[in-house]
C-alpha cells in the first residue's frame, strides 16, 4: 500500500463544492466489467446518506456482446437528488465510460446533457491495436468538438498499481472517484463495498476497499469537480429495492405460496428472487414447460387451495390468455403479473413499453371481465400484489397486474413495509358447505358467491369452462348463458363501487389535464409540476385501477379545456399524411376514455423502449398548452 | 387445515360410501356403446372399493367427449381446457398433495394439443392417475383424424384416408425420463380395466393408462377385430401386475408372463402390432415424485411469513430512524 493511502484521505472542504439539487450520473462499461455494480453501489451510498435516488439499469440485449461495441453498453444510470425522486429523469450530467464505444450508443440516443462531463478511460489512446487507437482518438476529438468536457482518466493504469487484474477492480476505483466528486462519506462507501462483496472472502473485500480509496485519492488530486447534493435524511426506516423485487416481496407478504412461471425477460428476475425467498421461507416456484402450463398449473393450484400467481411478459401473456379466460369463466382466483416489454411479437425483450393494456382487458375471447391494476412505482409494486391477491379471492376472478421493464430494474427508496396479518391469505377453507348452498350461489346484486374448495364436505361439483348454471352444470340455453355473463360482469361493478377516484395532481381545473397509468406516474408528475411552476394551468390524474375504473373521472375531465393521455405505447402521429381524426389509432387509455366518456381525449405517446423522460413529456405538454390557448 | 384431533373425530364418524356417492346424478351424454361408460364405471367402483371420500377426491379433465367424465362423478371435478388437463391436475396436486387426483384425457387432448405437457408430466412423476381414453379419433368435434388414428382412417379432414402412421403413445411414454407406470387397458374387458386402474391408483407416482376406447359413433367397427377375436389381445400377467380371473382365462388364452419392472421387455411389447398387449407394461415405485421433492403441502405460519419478510427487508434497509444502516 502506498503511503498516500495509509493516511485517511483528505476531504476537499465543503465550501469548494458547488451546491446542486440533483445530478444524473451514468457508469458505462462492456458487460462483465462491473459498471452496474459500481452504479448500484454509488446509488446505495447516496441513498444511505439521505439523498433521493432512482436507478435505471442499462442492459445490453445480448448476454455476451462483443467488447467495445456500441450495442454492448452495460451499466447504470443513477439520479441523485436532495429530494425524493420518482423517475430516471432526463439527460445525464456526468458519465464515466470504460471505453469510448459504449459511450457512443448513449450519445446517439441523446442521453447526455449538452456539454456534460465525461470521465473516459484513456488506456485506449495507447492501445497496441492501431485501429482501436484511431477509434478512440476520433471519438475523443468529436466529443470535444461537440462541446462535451472530456476528462481522460487512466483508471486502468492507476488500478494496476494495486491489483494485477484491473479489469475486475476498476469499478470500485471509479466508485471512489464518484464518492470524491459528490462528497459522499468514505466510511459509508467502505461499508457498502463490504456489503457488495459480502459473500466473498475478506481478501476480496480488502482489495476492493483499497481500490475504492485509491479512486477517492486519485480524484482528490486529479479531478476538479466537486459537487454537494444536500442530504435530507429520512425520518422513517427505508428500503431500496427494484420493481421486480417488490413484486416478489409483495407475493410473499400476500401469503401466496405457489407461483408457476416460464422464463421471459423482463419478468424473470421477479421469479428468480421469489425462488430464492421461497427456498428459505417455504413456497413453490414451479418453472413449467411453457406459459400455457404455467397459467393452468396456477389455476389448478388456486382451485384446490389458496390463490396462486403466474408471472410473465408480453409473448407469454398472449399464450396465457386462454387460461385467463378459463379462470374468469370458472371463477377461480388467479393473479397474473405481466411485466410489459416492447411488442408486438418478440419485440424489444429488455425494453419498456405499455403496450399490453388492451390485451390485459380484452385479450381473452368472449366477454371475460377481469381486474387490471397497474402499479405506479416501486413501492406500489409491493402493495399491489397484496391488493391483487385479496381481490382475486374476494371476487373469485383474475387480477392482471401490469408492471413494465422500466419498473422491473429501477430502484428507489421507500418506507419499509411493516408486516400486517391482514395481508395474508386465510387458511384454505375446509369447513362443511352449508346445506343447499350452490357452487355458484351468485348474489343477485353483486355476483359474489362463496366458492367451495376440494376437501369441503357437501360442496362437490365439477367446475367447467363451458357455460354452466349455478350448480355448475353444463347448460347451453340462453338463460343460463346470460345468467353467468351477467353475474361475472356484476362483480366488476361491485368492486368498482369500492374504488376511490385518484386525487388530481395540481388544481382541480385548468387548461390541460394529463392522464396516465402505471409506471409513468413519476415522469408525468414531474413534468406537470415544472409547468405549473411556470404558471401553466395543467394538472394530472394517474390511474392504478384501469378495469374497473373508478367513478369521477368524467367530472374531473369536464373541468379542463383539454385532456390528453401520456403513454409509453404506440399511437398514430397526426402529422402523418394518411392519418386523420377518424382513422387515427389512439393509444389504449385514450381509446378507453374516449369510448367511455365521449370526450375528445387526445394522446401523446413515445415508444423509444425507455422510461419516459420528464423533460420530453414537459415539452410535449407545453405544445398541447399552446393549442389550448 | 384440520388439526389431528378433528381428523380423528372425523375418522370415527367416517361414513361408508356406496357407489351412488360417486355418481353425480347426471345421466351420461355419451353415445350408446361408447367405451367411456365402461371407464366411468371402473372409476366409480375404484372409488367405492378404496372408500375415497368424495369431498377429498378430484377428477380433472381437458376437453373432448372423454373429458366429460368428471361431471358424472360425485366428487370434486375440474373440466378444464383442451389439452391442459395435466398442468391443471399438477397444480391441484402441488397445492393439495393430500387429495387423490385422477385425470381423464382424450387421444387428441393428451397426445396432440397437450403432448408437450404429457411428456413433462411423465418426467415430473407427480402422484396422478391418468386415463387416456384412446378412441383413435376426435369425437367431440365430429370425426377428425387423431394422432392415434390408424393410417388410412377416413375422417372429415382426411376423406381419402389419413396419411401418417399412427402415433405410438406407449413407446413414447416408455422412452420418457422418469416414467414410472405405463399400462394398457381396453374398455370391453371390465375386470382387467378395473385391476389396472386399481394398480394405477395405488402406484405412488404418475400412472399413465392408455384405455383403448370404442367410439361406435365415429369409429364403428374399428375395434371389432379385437373384441371378437380374443387371440388379438395379449394379456400381460404377473404377480406384480394383473391376474386373469378363471372365467376370463377361458376366453383370453393369449397370455404372457411379463414382469413390469423389465423396461426393455415393456418397450418390446409396446412395439408389437399383431395383438394388443393389455396389462401393466411397466412400473417402478422408486422414481422420486416432484411434489415430494418440492415439499408440497408444507404449511407456513403467519409468524414464519413475518420473519421471512422481515429478514428480506433487513437486507434492503438503508436507513432506519436512527440513521444509515450498516449491515
Ligand atoms: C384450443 C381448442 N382447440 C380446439 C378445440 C376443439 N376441440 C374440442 S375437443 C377436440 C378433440 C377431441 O378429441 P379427443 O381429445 O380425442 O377427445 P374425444 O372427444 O375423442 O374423447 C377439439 C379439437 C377446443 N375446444 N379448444
Ligand atoms: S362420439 Fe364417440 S367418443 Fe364421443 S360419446 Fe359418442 S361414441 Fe363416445
Ligand atoms: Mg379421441
Amino acid at each position: 500500500m502506498t503511503e498516500m493511502l495509509v493516511r485517511e484521505p483528505r476531504t476537499t472542504p465543503a465550501r469548494e463544492r458547488t451546491l446542486i439539487e440533483e445530478h444524473i450520473v451514468e457508469v458505462l462499461s462492456d458487460s462483465g466489467e462491473g459498471a452496474q455494480r459500481c452504479g448500484q453501489s454509488f446509488a446505495a451510498i447516496a441513498a444511505r446518506s439521505g439523498r433521493g435516488i432512482w436507478t435505471v439499469e442499462i442492459i445490453p440485449a445480448e448476454i455476451q456482446p462483443p467488447a467495445r461495441s456500441v450495442a454492448g453498453a452495460s451499466g447504470n444510470r443513477v439520479r441523485v437528488a436532495g429530494h425524493e425522486i420518482t423517475n430516471g429523469g432526463d439527460e445525464c450530467d456526468l458519465v464515466v465510460a470504460f471505453n469510448e464505444q459504449v459511450l457512443l450508443g448513449r450519445v446517439r440516443a441523446g442521453e447526455l446533457k449538452a456539454g456534460c462531463t465525461i470521465l473516459l478511460e484513456s488506456m485506449w489512446r495507447e492501445d497496441r491495436d492501431p485501429q482501436i487507437q484511431r477509434a478512440y482518438a476520433e471519438t475523443y476529438d468529436r466529443l470535444v468538438a461537440d462541446g462535451y468536457r472530456v476528462i481522460e482518466a487512466p483508471f486502468e493504469r492507476e488500478c494496476r498499481k494495486l491489483v494485477s487484474d484491473p479489469h475486475r477492480g476498476k469499478n470500485m476505483f471509479v466508485l471512489g472517484v464518484l464518492c470524491q466528486i459528490y462528497g459522499l462519506d468514505l466510511g459509508l462507501a467502505r461499508e457498502q463495498v463490504a456489503i457488495t462483496f459480502g459473500k466473498k472472502d475478506r481478501k476480496v473485500i480488502e482489495s476492493n476497499v483499497r481500490l475504492l480509496e485509491a479512486g477517492w485519492a486519485w480524484a482528490d488530486e486529479n479531478v476538479d469537480l466537486r459537487f454537494e447534493i444536500p442530504a435530507r435524511p429520512a425520518t422513517e426506516t427505508r428500503v431500496v429495492i427494484n420493481g421486480n423485487q417488490a413484486i416478489a416481496l409483495g407475493i410473499l407478504a400476500a401469503g401466496i405460496d405457489i407461483c408457476a412461471m416460464y422464463p421471459i425477460t423482463p419478468a424473470t428476475s421477479a421469479s428468480h428472487y421469489l425462488s430464492e425467498i421461497f427456498e428459505k421461507v417455504g413456497g413453490i416456484v414451479h418453472q413449467a414447460e411453457d406459459e400455457i402450463a404455467a397459467v393452468t398449473f396456477a389455476i389448478g393450484a388456486s382451485y384446490a387451495g389458496k390463490c396462486a400467481v403466474t408471472i410473465t411478459s408480453g409473448p407469454g401473456f398472449s399464450l396465457k390468455q386462454e387460461g385467463i379466460g378459463l379462470a374468469v369463466m370458472a371463477e377461480i382466483p388467479l393473479v397474473v403479473v405481466d411485466v410489459q416489454r416492447g411488442g408486438p411479437s418478440t419485440g424489444l425483450p429488455t425494453k419498456a413499453e405499455q403496450g399490453d393494456l388492451l390485451p390485459a382487458m380484452f385479450g381473452a375471447h368472449g366477454d371475460a371481465p377481469k381486474v387490471v391494476i397497474a402499479p405506479s412505482g416501486i413501492e406500489d409494486c409491493f402493495y399491489t400484489m397484496i391488493t391483487a391477491r385479496k381481490i382475486a379471492e374476494t371476487f373469485n376472478t383474475v387480477v392482471v397486474v401490469l408492471s413494465d421493464a422500466s419498473l422491473a430494474t429501477a430502484q428507489q427508496p421507500f418506507r419499509r413495509p411493516a408486516f400486517s396479518e391482514d395481508w395474508v391469505a386465510p387458511p384454505v377453507d375446509q369447513s362443511p358447505v352449508p346445506e343447499g348452498a350452490l357452487p355458484y350461489g351468485w348474489d343477485e346484486t353483486t355476483g359474489l358467491f362463496r366458492r367451495s374448495i376440494p376437501g369441503q364436505p357437501g360442496g362437490m361439483h365439477t367446475v367447467t369452462g363451458i357455460t354452466h348454471d349455478r350448480r355448475s352444470r353444463i347448460g347451453y340455453d340462453p338463460e343460463t348463458h346470460e345468467d353467468g355473463l351477467r353475474h361475472r360482469s356484476l362483480k366488476l361493478a361491485a368492486l368498482q363501487r369500492t374504488l376511490r377516484c385518484p386525487d388530481v395532481f395540481g388544481d382541480a381545473e385548468g387548461d390541460l389535464l394529463v392522464i396516465g397509468w402505471g409506471s409513468t406516474k413519476g415522469a408525468i408528475e414531474e413534468a406537470v409540476a415544472a409547468l405549473r411552476a411556470e404558471g401553466r394551468r395543467v394538472s394530472s390524474l394517474h390511474l392504478r385501477f384501469i378495469q374497473p375504473m373508478p367513478s369521477g373521472i368524467g367530472e374531473i375531465m369536464a373541468r379542463f379545456r383539454k385532456v390528453v393521455t401520456v403513454e409509453a405505447s404506440w399511437s398514430d402521429r397526426v402529422e402523418d399524411a394518411l392519418i386523420d381524426r377518424e382513422n387515427r389509432r389512439y393509444s389504449a387509455l385514450a381509446m378507453l376514455l374516449r369510448s367511455k366518456y365521449l370526450v375528445d381525449v387526445d394522446c401523446w405517446t413515445e415508444t423509444f423502449g425507455r422510461p419516459l423522460k420528464p423533460g420530453i413529456v414537459r415539452a410535449a405538454l407545453a405544445g398541447f398548452l399552446k393549442e389550448v390557448k | 387445515m384440520l388439526t389431528p384431533v378433528v381428523d380423528r373425530l372425523l375418522c370415527m364418524a367416517e361414513p361408508h360410501h356406496d357407489i351412488e356417492d360417486y355418481q353425480s346424478g347426471l345421466v351420461s351424454r355419451w353415445c350408446v356403446g361408447c367405451g367411456d361408460n365402461a371407464i366411468l364405471t371402473a372409476m366409480q367402483r375404484l372409488c367405492r372399493d378404496e372408500q375415497l371420500d368424495p369431498a377429498r377426491t378430484v377428477f380433472v379433465s381437458g376437453i373432448g367427449c372423454s373429458s366429460r367424465l368428471p361431471h358424472y362423478m360425485g366428487t370434486y371435478g375440474f373440466h378444464g381446457l383442451h389439452g391442459r388437463a395435466l398442468p391443471i391436475a399438477e397444480g391441484v396436486k402441488m397445492s393439495r398433495p393430500d387429495l387423490p387426483v385422477f385425470v381423464s384425457t382424450g387421444d387428441g387432448d393428451c397426445l396432440s394439443i397437450g403432448a408437450g405437457h404429457w411428456m413433462h408430466a411423465i418426467r415430473y412423476n407427480m402422484d396422478l392417475t391418468v386415463l387416456m381414453h384412446d378412441n383413435r379419433i376426435y369425437g367431440l368435434t365430429k370425426k377428425q383424424a387423431s394422432p392415434t388414428s390408424p393410417i388410412g382412417t377416413k375422417t372429415n379432414t382426411t376423406p381419402k384416408g389419413s396419411y401418417l402412421e399412427a402415433f405410438d403413445p406407449l413407446s413414447a411414454a416408455l422412452g420418457m425420463t422418469n416414467v414410472s407406470f405405463v399400462a394398457q387397458a381396453v374398455d370391453w374387458i371390465a375386470d382387467v380395466l378395473y385391476q389396472i386402474v386399481s394398480a394405477a391408483y395405488r402406484h405412488k407416482g404418475f400412472s399413465f393408462i392408455r384405455v383403448v376406447q370404442r367410439c361406435p359413433e365415429f369409429m364403428p367397427g374399428a375395434f371389432d377385430a379385437y373384441v371378437q377375436d380374443p387371440q388379438k389381445t395379449v394379456i400381460l400377467q404377473h404377480p406384480k401386475g394383473i391376474a386373469l380371473s378363471p372365467a376370463l382365462a377361458k376366453v383370453y388364452k393369449n397370455v404372457r408372463e411379463h414382469d413390469p419392472s423389465d423396461l426393455a421387455a415393456a418397450r418390446a411389447l409396446a412395439q408389437e402390432r399383431e395383438a394388443i398387449p393389455v396389462g401393466i407394461l411397466y412400473r417402478n415405485d422408486d422414481v422420486p415424485r416432484y411434489e415430494e421433492l418440492r415439499g408440497a403441502g408444507r404449511l407456513r405460519t403467519t409468524d414464519e411469513l413475518r420473519r421471512g419478510l422481515d429478514a428480506e427487508l433487513d437486507r434492503f434497509t438503508i436507513w432506519s430512524d436512527t440513521g444509515p444502516v450498516p449491515q
